[in-house]
C-alpha cells in the first residue's frame, strides 16, 4: 500500500493557502450536478452537509439517532479552542500548534495541526455569526477560560454544555439545507456497507432501522464522520450508541486504520458503581482549574473526607508537577490517578477513585462564584451519585473517552481509498498520541467547515467518474453481505446477551490494553478477543426479526465489529513498542514513571491494512518529521 | 428494592398496543431508570421474550434521546431530569411504575416506547436558524452582546429537544419547544435580521405538524429536564403578534396567521 500524505512543500504557515491555491475548482454551474454522501450529523458531519449543499452540491447525510441533533457531540462540555488572543496572554496560532504537537506527544502531523491552528479562528467567528450563545464579559466580549492543561486562555465556552450548542449552530445550518432541498437528511439509517467502484468509493449500503429495509445509496464522493470508537471498551464517556461500524466495514474494503491504539483515557469521570453500569459520565476537565485533586497519604484510610487533616492529605499532582499542578495533561493525570489507586491509596467504596475537592475554590470564590461556572455539573454529579460536591469532595476516576487512531487520511483528508473522505473523530489526523482538551470540537468543525469543501471538490473536479446507479453489480454485492450478516446474527439464538459479550470484550482490553499495557498483558488480550469472538458467533442471543425495529441487532452488528477493531488495537499497542501519550508501554518509562518515546523506531504512524477474516493485517509506516518543533521529552514539572 | 412495571407494549405504528406486567427484582438504588430496564431487557433476552425498545443515547441527559411516561408524568418524578438520569433512589420497594410512550398526534409511536419525533425537526427547517453560509462570517468580536442577552439566549437555548413539553401537554402543544428557539435566536444580534420571519415559518410548521395551541397551561414547564420557563413562549407570542401585523401580506398568502 503506498501512503502519501500530500503535505505541501514549502514553509508551514504557508502550506494551506498553497494547497488551496493549487486545488483545482468545481465550476460553480457544475457543482448542483455532484452528490455526496455523508455518514455522520455530528460536528464534523453536520458542519460538512451544510457547508456542501451551501455550496451547490447535493448532499445525502445519515445519522442512527432520530435526529441529527442528538449526535454526541452534543454532550462535549468544556470548550472549544482557538487561537484568537482576546485575552492578550500571549496566544498565537504558532503557540497552539506547539501546544497541540507536543500535547499529542509528537506523533501527529505537524502540517495538519498547524491548519488546523489557522482554521481555528474561522470557526469561533462562524459559530458566533450562527447564533452559538458563548459565554460573555459584562463589556459584551468573548469570554475565555484555560482548559486541560493549557498556559493560556484560549477555550471558548457556553456554559457547560459548549458542545450542545456548537452542534446546534451546525444542525440549523444542515436543517437550512433540508428546507432549502439542498441535502436530504435519513435519520435512523445506519450505514453497513462501502460500495467501491473502480478503485474509488462510490457509496453505502443502509439499513433502515425502523423498517430494517436494506437500501443502496450512490454518490460521487463518500465523507464519514462517525465519530470515536471509545465503546470498544464497553464502558466509556461516550454515548450508548457509539460505533465503529461506518469505519471497519469501510476498513475492510480496503481504508487503512492508522494507530487504532491511540485511546484517550479521561482522569475525571465519576467512577464506576455496579455490574449494572452502562455508561461513564464525565466531569468536565474545566472542573480541574478550581478543584484539588488529593488521596490520604495513609494506606486504605478509611476515614470521610473531612475527617483527614490538611497535612494527612496528598495532593500528588500539585506535589510532582509543580508547575502545572492539577492542571497536567490527561493522560498524565489519569496515570497519576491509577498508581495511587495501586498504592492502595483510592478513595470511596471500590477504592477506584479520587478526590476532586472544591472547598479552597468554595472558599475564594463563594459558592455561587463556583455555580456560576460548573453549575450544570455539579447538579449532574449529585443526581448520579447522590453526593453535593458543593459539600463532600467529588469522587473521579479515569475512563476511555476519545479514540485518537481512527481510519488514516491525507492532508486532503481522504482515506486510502479515493473518493473516500474521513472527518472529525472517526480519522487519526490531528492530535497525535495524545488530543489536549477543547480541541476535538475544533477539530471536528474545522473539517467540516472549512477543509473538506475545498478538498472535496478539488477531488471531484480531478476526477473522471464513470455515470454509475444502484443497479451497479458492486451494490448488489455489498447487499448480499449486509443481509448475510443480519440472517447470521439472528440465526445464532445462543445463550448469553449481545451486552455480556460487549461487558467482556470491553473489560479485558481495560484490563489489558488501558491506561497502561504490557508485552504479555497485550498478547493475552489478542488471544482472548479471538476466542471471545468465535464464541459471540457461536452463542450469542439475537431475537426478532430483521425487518422491524430491532435494538438488540443492530446492537449485535456494532459489537461483532468491536470484536474485530479490538483485536486490531492490541495488535497495533503490540507492535508499538514504546511509551508515548495515551499509550502507556510499561516496559518504557523514566525512573520516576514517566512515558518514554523511541523516536529512533517509531516515529511513524501506523497504517494498518485488513488482510481478511483470520489474516494477520498488513503494517504500513507513514514516517512522521518533524521540521519545527523539535521532539523533546515532555515535562509538565 | 422489587417493583412492578407495567410497560406499554406496541410491535410497530399498526398494532393497537397494550400494557404489560413485568416484576423487576433486587434493583439496585445507584443504577439510573435505563439502566434498570437494561437488566430486565437481559432478563428478557434470555426468557426468549422480545425485550422493550426505548430510545437513549447520551444516557446524560444532553442528547434529548429518551423520555417516556411514568406514572403519567414525563421523564418521571424527579424535577429537571430525563429518565437517563433519573435514578433508582427516587423509589421505593412496592411501587408500582406506569411507563408509556409520549401522546401526541405530532409523534406517532413507533414501537414500545419509541416514538417519531421528526415533527420538531421540520419546525426547526421552518427557521430556527440563522442563515450565515460558511466563510461569511465577521470577527467574533465584532458585534457585541450584552452578557444578560448572551446569559438569556443560553438559558432558552439549553432546550434538548426531547418533547416531553409536548407530552405533558393536554393540546399537546410545541409551543415551549418553538418559543425556546425562537427565544435564543431573537435575544441575539445575530437573530434579528430574520427575527419576525423566523417566527411566523416555525409558528405555521408547528401548527402543520399537529401540535394543538398553547392555552397557558405550564405543564410543560412543569415537566422539562432543562427548566426552560414559560416565558419563552410570552416572548414567541409578543414576536409573532407584531409579526403578524408588521407582515400581514405575507401572512395571509401563506395562512400562518
Ligand atoms: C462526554 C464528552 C465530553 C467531551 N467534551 C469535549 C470538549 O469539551 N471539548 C472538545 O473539544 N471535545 C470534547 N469531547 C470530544 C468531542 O465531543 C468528540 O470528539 C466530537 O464531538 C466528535 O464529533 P464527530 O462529529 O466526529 O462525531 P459524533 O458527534 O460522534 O457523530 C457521529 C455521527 O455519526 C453517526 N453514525 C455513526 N455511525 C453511523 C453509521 N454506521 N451509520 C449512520 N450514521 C452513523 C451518528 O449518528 C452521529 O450522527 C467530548 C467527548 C465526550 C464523550
Ligand atoms: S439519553 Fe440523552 S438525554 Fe437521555
Amino acid at each position: 500500500m503506498q501512503l502519501d500524505s500530500r503535505i505541501p512543500s514549502g514553509p508551514i504557515e504557508k502550506a494551506w493557502d498553497k494547497a488551496r491555491f493549487e486545488m483545482k475548482l468545481v465550476n460553480p454551474a457544475n457543482k448542483r450536478k455532484y452528490s455526496v454522501i455523508v455518514v455522520g450529523s455530528g460536528l464534523a458531519g453536520a458542519s460538512a452537509s451544510a457547508s456542501l449543499a451551501e455550496l451547490g452540491y447535493n448532499v445525502k447525510c445519515f445519522c442512527f439517532q432520530d435526529s441529527p441533533r442528538r449526535a454526541h457531540s452534543i454532550a462535549a462540555q468544556g470548550g472549544i479552542n482557538a487561537a484568537k488572543n482576546y485575552q492578550n496572554d500571549g496566544d498565537s496560532i504558532y503557540r497552539l500548534f506547539y501546544d497541540t504537537v507536543k500535547g499529542g506527544d509528537f506523533r501527529a502531523r505537524e502540517a495538519n495541526v498547524y491548519r488546523l491552528a489557522q482554521i481555528s479562528v474561522n470557526i469561533i467567528d462562524q459559530c458566533v455569526a450562527q447564533g452559538v450563545p458563548f459565554a460573555r464579559e459584562y463589556g459584551g466580549t468573548l469570554a475565555n477560560r484555560s482548559f486541560g492543561g493549557a498556559q493560556v486562555s484560549r477555550t471558548f465556552y457556553a456554559r457547560g454544555q459548549t458542545g450542545q450548542q456548537l452542534l446546534l449552530g451546525a444542525y440549523q445550518a444542515l436543517e437550512r439545507q433540508v428546507a432549502s432541498g439542498k441535502v436530504k437528511m435519513l435519520a435512523r439509517t445506519e450505514m453497513l456497507g462501502l460500495a467501491v467502484i473502480d478503485g474509488r468509493a462510490r457509496g453505502i449500503v443502509t439499513r433502515d432501522l425502523i423498517t430494517g429495509k436494506v437500501e443502496s445509496h450512490v454518490a460521487d464522493a463518500v465523507v464519514l464522520a462517525s465519530g470515536g470508537y471509545g465503546n470498544v471498551y464497553y464502558l466509556s464517556t461516550n454515548a450508548k450508541g457509539s460505533n465503529c461500524t461506518a469505519i471497519w466495514r469501510a476498513h475492510k474494503r480496503g481504508a487503512a486504520f492508522a494507530n487504532p491504539c491511540f485511546t484517550q483515557i479521561h482522569p475525571t469521570c465519576i467512577p464506576v458503581s455496579g455490574e449494572y453500569q452502562s455508561k461513564l459520565t464525565l466531569m468536565s476537565e474545566s472542573l480541574r482549574n478550581d478543584g484539588r485533586i488529593w488521596v490520604p497519604k495513609k494506606k486504605g484510610d478509611k476515614r470521610t473526607p473531612e475527617q483527614i487533616p490538611d497535612a494527612e492529605r496528598d495532593y500528588y499532582l500539585e506535589r510532582r508537577y509543580p508547575s502545572f499542578g492539577n492542571l497536567v495533561p490527561r493522560d498524565v493525570a489519569s496515570r497519576n490517578a491509577k498508581a495511587v489507586c495501586d498504592e492502595g491509596r483510592g478513595v470511596g467504596e471500590t477504592g477506584l477513585g479520587v478526590y476532586l475537592d472544591f472547598s479552597d475554590a468554595i472558599q475564594r470564590l463563594g459558592a455561587d462564584g463556583i455555580r456560576e461556572r460548573y453549575g450544570n455539573l455539579f447538579e449532574m454529579y449529585e443526581r448520579i451519585t447522590g453526593e453535593d460536591p458543593y459539600r463532600v469532595p467529588m469522587r473521579i476516576f479515569p475512563a476511555i473517552h476519545y479514540t485518537m487512531g481512527g481510519l488514516w487520511v491525507d492532508y486532503h483528508l481522504m482515506s486510502t481509498i479515493p473518493g473516500l473522505f474521513v472527518i472529525g473523530e472517526a480519522n487519526f489526523s490531528d492530535h497525535g498520541a495524545n488530543r489536549l482538551g477543547a480541541s476535538a470540537l475544533m477539530q471536528g468543525l474545522a473539517d467540516g467547515y472549512f477543509i473538506l469543501p475545498y478538498t472535496l471538490g478539488n477531488y471531484l473536479a480531478g476526477a473522471k467518474l464513470e455515470k454509475v446507479d444502484t443497479a451497479h453489480a458492486e451494490f448488489r454485492s455489498v447487499e448480499n453481505e449486509v443481509n448475510a450478516m443480519t440472517r447470521r446474527l439472528l440465526s445464532i439464538r445462543g445463550k448469553r446477551t449481545v451486552s455480556s459479550f460487549h461487558r467482556e470484550l470491553g473489560k479485558t482490553l481495560w484490563e489489558d490494553c488501558g491506561m497502561s499495557r504490557n508485552r504479555a498483558s497485550l498478547e493475552g488480550a489478542i488471544r482472548k478477543i479471538r476466542v471471545l469472538r468465535e464464541e459471540f458467533w457461536g452463542n450469542a442471543d439475537v431475537l426478532g426479526g430483521g425487518e422491524e425495529l430491532n435494538q438488540a441487532l443492530e446492537h449485535a452488528g456494532r459489537v461483532a465489529d468491536f470484536l474485530e477493531l479490538g483485536e486490531l488495537l492490541a495488535i497495533d499497542a503490540l507492535q508499538r513498542d514504546e511509551s508515548c501519550g495515551g499509550h502507556f508501554r510499561e516496559e518504557h518509562q523514566t525512573p520516576d514513571g514517566e512515558a518514554l518515546r523511541d523516536d529512533e523506531r517509531f516515529c511513524y504512524a501506523a497504517a494498518w491494512e485488513y488482510a481478511g477474516a483470520g489474516g494477520q493485517p498488513v503494517l504500513n509506516k507513514e514516517p512522521l518529521k518533524f521540521e519545527y518543533v523539535p521532539p523533546t521529552q515532555r515535562s509538565y514539572k | 428494592m422489587n417493583l412492578t412495571l407495567h410497560i406499554w407494549r406496541q410491535k410497530n405504528a399498526s398494532d393497537p398496543g397494550r400494557m404489560v406486567r413485568y416484576e423487576a427484582k433486587n434493583v439496585n438504588a445507584d443504577m439510573s431508570f435505563l439502566e434498570m430496564l437494561d437488566v430486565l431487557n437481559e432478563e428478557l433476552t434470555l426468557k426468549g421474550e422480545d425485550p422493550v425498545a426505548f430510545d437513549s443515547d447520551c444516557r446524560e441527559g444532553i442528547c434529548g434521546m429518551c423520555g417516556f411516561m411514568i406514572n403519567g408524568v414525563a421523564h418521571g418524578p424527579q424535577r429537571g431530569t430525563t429518565v437517563c438520569q433519573l435514578h433508582m433512589r427516587r423509589f421505593k420497594e412496592g411501587d408500582q411504575l406506569h411507563l408509556e410512550p409520549w401522546r401526541a398526534r405530532a409523534f406517532p409511536v413507533i414501537k414500545d416506547l419509541v416514538v417519531d419525533r421528526s415533527a420538531f425537526d421540520r419546525i426547526i427547517q421552518a427557521g430556527g436558524f440563522i442563515s450565515v453560509s460558511t466563510g461569511s462570517a465577521p470577527d467574533g468580536n465584532a458585534i457585541l452582546v450584552p452578557k444578560p442577552a448572551a446569559d438569556l439566549a443560553m438559558d432558552a437555548a439549553a432546550c434538548i429537544g426531547c418533547g416531553a413539553c409536548v407530552a405533558a401537554c393536554p393540546n399537546a402543544a410545541a409551543a415551549l419547544f418553538t418559543g425556546a428557539k425562537i427565544t435564543h435566536l431573537a435575544k441575539l444580534p445575530q437573530g434579528q435580521p430574520e427575527r419576525y420571519q423566523r417566527v411566523l415559518g416555525m409558528v405555521a410548521q408547528a401548527r402543520q405538524d399537529l401540535f394543538g395551541s398553547c392555552t397557558n397551561i405550564g405543564e410543560c414547564e412543569a415537566v422539562c429536564p432543562k427548566a426552560i420557563p414559560l416565558d419563552v413562549i410570552a416572548g414567541m407570542n409578543r414576536d409573532f403578534i407584531k409579526a403578524s401585523w408588521e407582515r400581514r401580506e405575507e401572512v395571509i398568502e401563506k395562512g400562518a396567521g
